[in-house]
């Protein structure tokens, strides 16, 4: 194989998967590019504030060593060290390969690129174009892609959902099935690799801030056939979103990067306008409570501050809302920094957040948990690789605000050169063929007829509806051991309910009936894996908090859950977590964090000790000798 | 409340205990079209997206005909993916952020009528295929060419300003209003204004400068600038109030100055 051509495939065109596919393509090789939308559409276009990267234009001194420790800091210490090192190294790369590409962000009087400051650190280390940033590195992507489908190196099948993947009989990925979802035409698709990237499975909980293309359906598939699903209790939960009928729509947390303030009235029901509450009986009470960080305390923490408040009666009017305050800043200013995402308050709610304060309340948001990967994005199936918010591999249990940008296009960088290397030099062994893809491809083609000859009196949609109301109930901020057992059971309980749903179409030609079924059944297995481990997980760490294992318990629980697929139910091993680098410390964002232990780096046993402080304190050093190229001192 | 000129926005006083969502549908592309209406119980804070997941869970017309649930696109429901664009009430815009409550105060009845956009094939019901618009982001050459994505440092350096009125252009989600508003565009006849405004977008760059001929000999052919009737419907329409016709108006004066040159220099 070494030297030929190789055809790999993508699945996903987020961020990741673009990332990943311009890769591949630039380097000589041969890109399938599945999407369930087109590419353009895929939801990392929903990401609002910024993408971080230390490259220190502020004079703070700031470096990837500080975002490394800043991450698994806010992380709670659960993400392996090594990659999220990497990442924090690549991240100044990134945002300059971005600025390259013509992303229009915001900048400074210099004309060099503006940074502003993000939950969970101290530094302005989150470049930004203006309030819709997620929109613009995917549009950069998508036309540097678009750029190689004109040069014949990528062919995208957009509008196609995958099934399953094909695997021979060593378990070795050799490829896809995939769905039209025009036709419902199933085709196999072959691969020297196959790359995942498709995003979070926000839609498990019914309304969140996701996309409806996020169903983790694809992912879930995969983990059915073997791939190990690693930390999946870890689901963030957003401090500050939009309430709606249909989802819950993210209110950036750079509204609270540019000053925004969360308060409640001190009286309790207090009916007076915001307006009209005097700075005096106004709570602040992340500022009350965090001195250091305020309103940017990390979202784990921010979010159950507020679902406390709020449980406490002391929410705005009594309800389920805090105010989120911006009418202290120019219009002018907020305008031009987060005019997108005050748009959408404004279209949904009708209130001018320049005026009037928002109301918010915290939303499903993301999941830190997801495919297992090696450091080197490598899943545990050989010839299967995963990138972006669909592998777990770098927020521990806590992700921090304009981290999963940055993540997902160093998921796709790595990913990518990585599934190059395996498919060059995997040796195939004469491994039999002949009937793989059709074997694969009948199998999913049953499950198909199935779905379409049933004739049951349940309903998906409200199955899906039961499953997202109680997820949300007992599997978000607050966890119980009894409620989680409750949950499993319930879930046990759609799952056999499924078995008797009726699609109500019968006109097949581009329904999503079928699809939707699909992806349900899938969500349902991986709620499972959701569920069982926070059962498991007798701690609270980052955004897993149970109220009766209050303390991290690094001694017991300092460790990785892995959850493998077996009919019954999913089966949990542990695996302990690298911390070579930042030694774990207790997360305290009430004052300036503790100073971690230096990060070693290349050289690093050369410098003495003393200089390498003086420097630091000066702010005048780069931590990471490896940086010479974007030194800002060049 | 009326602080710093703000005004709060007109709500509807008195909601009907249901609404009807009457949609033209087509079983797929080239079949008779035909129209349904759905009555759905009324909820403060709905908007069009909301109110056909409520008819797909169990459709059933007004007349109390069981039918198939319809079908229409939808991802992101934030008006950031452009993918949930249909004709409603008449108009073209996304569904997602059309709220019920809206659509009622301004047509002062209780129904709302949904159609698909009539510009593009219709694949089912409510959804279409615009995937011609993608194909004219090629026409145009929509990209920066780069050396290579590795590592070469910073781009150049940018006023803000600069910065600023491109980001305008590049919140363009090719949802197709524009196309669907405009009296000029029929069966991809012309490339029409999202194209041209994304070739805008990349001339202004300092890098994109250098591939200017590329996009502006996208924009000379039959389909090209030229076309434009002048109607600037696409800027009352375009849910990102990009300054379409100003894109238009500044690219078609560097067409013509590269079509003067490319003469001269014959």
């Amino acid at each position: 194989m070494a030297g030929a051509r190789s055809k790999i495939a993508i699945v996903g065109g987020g961020l990741a998967g673009l990332a990943a596919a311009m890769k591949i393509a630039e380097a000589g090789h041969d890109v399938d590019l599945i999407s369930v939308v087109p590419v353009k559409r895929s939801h990392s276009v929903c990401a609002q504030g910024g993408i971080n990267g230390a490259v220190n234009t502020k004079g703070e001194g700031d470096s990837p060593a500080k975002h490394l420790d800043d991450t698994v800091y806010g992380g709670d210490f659960l993400a392996n060290q090594p990659p999220v090192k990497r990442m924090c190294d690549m991240a100044p790369q990134i945002i300059y390969l971005f600025d390259r590409m013509g992303v229009p962000f915001s900048r400074t009087r210099e004309g060099l690129l503006d940074f502003r400051r993000f939950g969970g650190t101290l530094h302005h280390r989150t470049a930004f174009a203006g309030a819709s940033t997620g929109q613009q590195l995917l549009y950069a992507l998508d036309e540097q892609v678009r750029k190689w489908e004109v040069a014949g190196k990528v062919n995208k099948y957009e509008g196609w959902e995958m099934l399953s993947l094909v695997l021979d009989d060593h378990q070795v990925c050799r490829g896809l099935i995939a769905m039209d979802l025009q036709s419902l035409e199933l085709r196999a698709f072959q691969a020297d690799a196959v790359i995942m990237a498709t995003g979070g499975p926000g839609l498990i909980f019914g309304k969140s801030t996701n996309s409806m293309t996020c169903t983790g359906s694809a992912v879930s598939a995969c983990y059915q056939q073997g791939a190990r699903y690693a930390n999946g209790e870890f689901i963030q939960v957003h401090p500050t979103s939009i309430p709606g009928e249909d989802k819950l729509r993210l209110m950036s947390e750079s509204a609270r990067g540019e000053g925004g303030r969360v308060w409640v009235p001190k009286i309790e029901g207090d009916k007076r306008s915001p307006r009209e509450i005097p700075e005096n009986e106004r709570w602040y009470f992340l500022e009350d409570k965090y001195p250091a960080y305020g309103n940017l305390v990390p979202r784990d923490i921010a979010t159950r501050e507020i679902f406390q408040v709020c449980l406490e009666g002391k929410g705005v009017g009594g309800e389920n809302q805090v105010y989120l305050d911006l009418t202290h800043i120019p219009a002018e200013t907020l305008t031009e920094r987060l005019g997108a995402i005050l748009e959408i308050y404004e279209m949904f709610v009708g209130d001018d957040p320049r005026y009037v304060p928002m109301r918010i309340f915290p939303g499903v948001h993301y999941s830190m948990g997801g495919l297992w990967v090696d450091f080197e994005q490598r899943t545990n199936i050989p010839g299967l690789f995963a990138a972006g918010e669909c592998d777990y591999s770098i927020h521990g249990a806590n992700r921090l605000g304009a981290n999963s940008l940055v993540s997902c296009v160093y998921g796709g960088f790595t990913a990518a050169p990585s599934a190059i290397e395996y498919a060059q030099n995997v040796e195939r062994r004469n491994t039999d063929t002949n009937g793989l893809y059709d074997g694969e491809l009948n199998r999913q083609k049953g499950i198909n007829d199935q779905i379409i000859r049933n004739e049951g009196s349940e309903n998906q949609y409200k199955l899906h509806e039961e499953m997202g109301r109680v997820m949300t109930d007992n599997v978000t901020v607050v966890r119980y051991n009894d409620r989680l057992k409750a949950t499993d059971e319930k879930l046990l309980e759609l799952i056999d309910r499924f078995k008797h749903i009726s699609i109500n179409d019968s006109n097949l030609w581009a329904t999503q009936a079928v699809p939707h079924a699909r992806q349900l059944w899938n969500m349902m297995q991986l709620a499972r894996v959701i569920t069982l481990g926070a059962l498991n997980r007798n701690e609270s760490r980052g955004a897993h908090y149970k109220p009766d294992f209050p303390e991290r318990n690094d001694d017991e629980w300092l460790k990785t859950t892995i959850a493998e697929y077996s009919e019954e139910a999913p089966v949990f091993s542990y695996e302990p977590v690298n911390v070579s680098l930042v030694e774990p410390r207790k997360r305290d964002y009430s004052k300036g964090k503790a100073k971690a232990a230096p990060v070693p780096e290349p050289g690093a046993e050369l410098k003495s000790q003393g200089r390498e402080q003086i420097w630091a304190e000066q702010g005048k050093v780069k931590d990471n000798e490896s940086f010479k190229n974007v030194d800002n001192e060049k | 409340m009326s602080t710093n000129g703000h005004h709060e926005k007109k709500r509807l006083e008195h909601p009907p205990n249901s609404i009807k969502i009457k949609i033209q549908r087509r079983e797929k592309d080239g079949a008779p079209e035909y129209w349904e209406t759905f009555e759905i119980p009324y909820r403060r804070n709905l908007n069009v997206i909301s109110a056909l997941m409520e008819i797909r869970k169990d459709p059933i017309t007004i007349e109390g005909k069981q039918t198939t649930p319809p079908v229409w696109d939808m991802s992101c429901l934030e008006q950031v993916c452009g993918i949930c664009t249909m004709v409603i009430d008449g108009g073209v815009r996304q569904s997602c952020s059309a709220l019920i409550d809206d659509l009622l105060l301004a047509s002062g009845g209780d129904t709302v009528t949904l159609q698909p956009m009539s510009k593009f094939p219709n694949v089912r019901d409510l959804k279409v295929d615009r995937s011609r618009m993608f194909e004219h982001l090629k026409q145009v050459h929509s990209w920066i060419e780069l050396d290579g994505t590795y590592d070469l440092g910073p781009g150049p350096h940018i006023p803000n300003e600069v910065a600023q009125e491109r980001y305008a252009y590049s919140r363009c989600m090719t949802c197709g209003c524009c196309l669907e508003a405009c009296p000029q565009y029929h069966e991809d006849n012309y490339i029409g204004p999202q194209a041209i405004a994304q070739a805008r977008l990349f001339n202004m760059h300092p890098t994109g400068k250098m591939e200017m001929d590329d996009r502006l000999n996208g924009l000379m052919g039959d389909d090209g600038i030229t076309n434009c009737g002048n109607a600037q419907n696409c800027i009352q329409v375009c849910p990102m109030s990009i300054p379409l016709t100003r894109s238009i108006y500044e690219t078609n004066r560097d067409v013509t100055v590269n079509g003067l040159l490319g003469w001269l220099k014959k």
